[in-house]
């Protein structure tokens, strides 16, 4: 990958758009231009228009609006699983690389039999048995994500056991507790960090294909993957309802792998 | 030989990693695999009694796991819950469609990725302007572009069917293959942005070998050196990231056949977990797993026969 220098200008782009985005997710309550839930049943299935930028829905709702609210729900259960998954991926990549062994062997296999059920089908039936809310959604996904971390971080974990660093450390006296936290760990930072990047982008599409089935976020609560699941049907006669979500789904998702691509380039 | 005899040994404590998860994923439901029948108003607390004894399931969970396990070996999956008729036989009719899906799918997906790998790896311009398109295929929510793409090719402008595998009454090839055109591009987008990328960065790393050198050195052409020397290093890596994509595929199939009422395996997937046909979900993610993780061994073997280097 040393041959091919990522340009940083849409790095800039992505991480500007990430931030609008945030900023605009976080602040929902005071520029979204109508209340979450107003029901304005004189201006339904309106097409977008400049009162209502991205169109109503079938009672009225202004799109705009619950696309904002929904970047709430949408970004954080994206954020939080990453966050999640990181630190069950960190752990077992650590104590798999770092113990070796049959320890590893048994992890590694483990880690190998979640990679090779369908992740959907799975993370699907899951959701369709414990009852479908914002934290489980959280929890599943963050459990459907954290075998390539696991992963990344042996690979370092074992490339960095045998450096003269640890070696050293260990002569010193070091218990393996102390030389994985102080001295493993910070060194695998850089390819974890690109991990978690891509899996927030991925978090955000595996919560919006659980919800556009009908088993992820639920109704009233608004995400961008619900609202899609609504607008299917309606698809043909008030296209806005779709296409708007999915736009935001698509974007968002598109400048986290930007920003996966130029951290794993330059770090 | 005795590297594939080791690999096929690895394969079955995996699998049965798995079978232990989607067993205990099923059971973990409140009403276990009988919800359907608890929801049921017209279903008597004695028929569910009589049902949990008939099916077993007043027995420990190990035992119950155990000839649940013995019982799949042998091929008896059990009834679908819905219709009644044998779960392995649902399965079985829905696969052709799902193989015709995939199958075309991957074909369109590989040609995709082999031009734009190749030429991306050649053309400097070309390849700022692939890398975009690459995290853009990777980053599109396979429904969402499913949904655009009915709407503008199918409604709109009407060129294909919206979905569905063929029209009633019209048949024949024509019909049949303008219904694959939509399904096949969505489930190849995602994927063929992932292959361009991977095919692109190995023709990098062949490109700069000392063996492409040496063939420059003698005056071979470039197109030459590209074409049979720098792809021919690069096409082995290359089929084996396509086959350990399966599982993606897999979760893929499940989405399109849903937008496009395909009536493949995915497609009954989806029923399936609608009505909570337990049976059936059950055998589809052990199906699911086998089918992944044979690749993954054909794979690996594969790489092994051809390749001298990854023998020790």
């Amino acid at each position: 990958m040393t041959l091919h220098r990522v340009a940083r200008r849409p790095a800039i782009v992505a991480l500007a758009l990430l931030g609008a985005m945030l900023l605009l997710a976080i602040l929902a309550p005071f520029v979204a231009p109508y209340g979450f839930d107003v029901i304005d049943l004189a201006h339904r299935r309106a097409a977008p228009s400049m009162s209502h930028w991205f169109g109503t829905d079938e009672i009225g709702r202004d799109l705009l609006t619950r696309v904002l609210y929904g970047a709430r729900v949408s970004l954080a259960i994206g954020i939080v699983s990453a966050l999640m998954s990181a630190v069950v991926g960190v752990t077992i990549g650590a104590v798999a690389g770092y113990a070796g062994g049959w320890v590893d062997d048994a992890l590694m296999r483990f880690t190998d039999a979640m990679l090779s059920v369908p992740r959907l089908p799975l993370l699907m039936i899951a959701a369709a048995v414990i009852e479908p809310g914002v934290p489980t959604l959280v929890v599943l996904v963050a459990l459907a994500g954290w075998m390539e971390m696991a992963r990344v971080v042996r690979a370092d974990v074992q490339s960095i056991k045998t450096s003269d660093f640890v070696a050293a450390a260990r002569a010193l006296g070091a218990l393996p507790r102390r030389i994985i936290e102080r001295h493993v760990l910070p060194a695998t930072f850089p390819a974890v960090s690109v991990a978690m990047t891509i899996a927030v982008g991925r978090g955000i599409l595996l919560e919006s294909a659980l919800s556009f089935f009908g088993v992820g976020v639920q109704p009233p609560t608004a995400s961008w993957g619900n609202m899609l699941y609504q607008a299917q049907t309606t698809m043909t006669t008030e296209p806005w309802l779709g296409i708007f979500p999915g736009m935001f789904i698509f974007l968002t998702v598109l400048c986290f792998n930007i920003l996966g691509d130029y951290f794993r380039v330059s770090a | 030989m005795r590297f594939v005899g080791r690999r096929i040994a690895q394969t079955i404590p995996l699998l049965l990693i798995v079978s232990v998860l989607v067993f205990a994923l099923i059971h973990a439901t409140p009403g276990g695999p009988l919800t359907l029948y608890l929801e049921n108003p017209n279903v008597r607390p004695e028929d569910i009694a009589r049902l949990r004894r008939q099916m077993g399931l007043d027995r420990p969970l190990p035992v119950q796991y155990l000839s649940w396990l013995w019982s799949f070996v042998r091929g008896d999956w059990g009834y679908s819950y819905a219709d009644g008729r044998p779960v392995m036989q649902r399965l079985l009719e829905r696969i052709p469609a799902t193989l015709e899906l995939v199958g075309m799918s991957t074909i369109l997906g590989v040609i995709v990725a082999l031009i734009v790998g190749v030429v991306a790896s050649v053309k400097r311009g070309f390849d700022r302007v692939t890398t975009l398109f690459v995290v853009a295929g990777i980053s599109l929510p396979v429904f969402w572009f499913g949904l655009v793409l009915q709407l503008v090719f199918a409604n709109a402008l009407g060129w294909f069917p919206s979905s569905g595998r063929s029209s009633i009454g019209v048949g024949g090839f024509a019909d049949q293959a303008a219904h694959l055109v939509l399904p096949a591009i969505v489930l190849a987008s995602a994927q063929a942005a992932g292959w361009s990328r991977y095919l692109r960065g190995s023709m990098g790393q062949a490109l700069v070998m000392p063996f492409t050198t040496a063939a420059r050195a003698r005056g071979v052409s470039e197109a030459r050196i590209v074409l049979r020397h720098a792809l021919r290093y690069a096409l082995l890596p290359f089929v084996t990231v396509v086959l350990l994509d399966a599982s993606i595929m897999a979760s893929g199939a499940v989405v399109t056949e849903s937008v496009f009422a395909w009536p493949g395996i995915g497609g009954l997937f989806t029923e399936s977990l609608a009505k909570r046909d337990y049976t059936v979900l059950m055998a589809f993610l052990m199906c699911g797993s086998i089918a992944v993780a044979t690749l993954n061994l054909v794979a690996d073997v594969a790489v092994h026969a051809i390749d001298p280097r990854t023998r020790e």
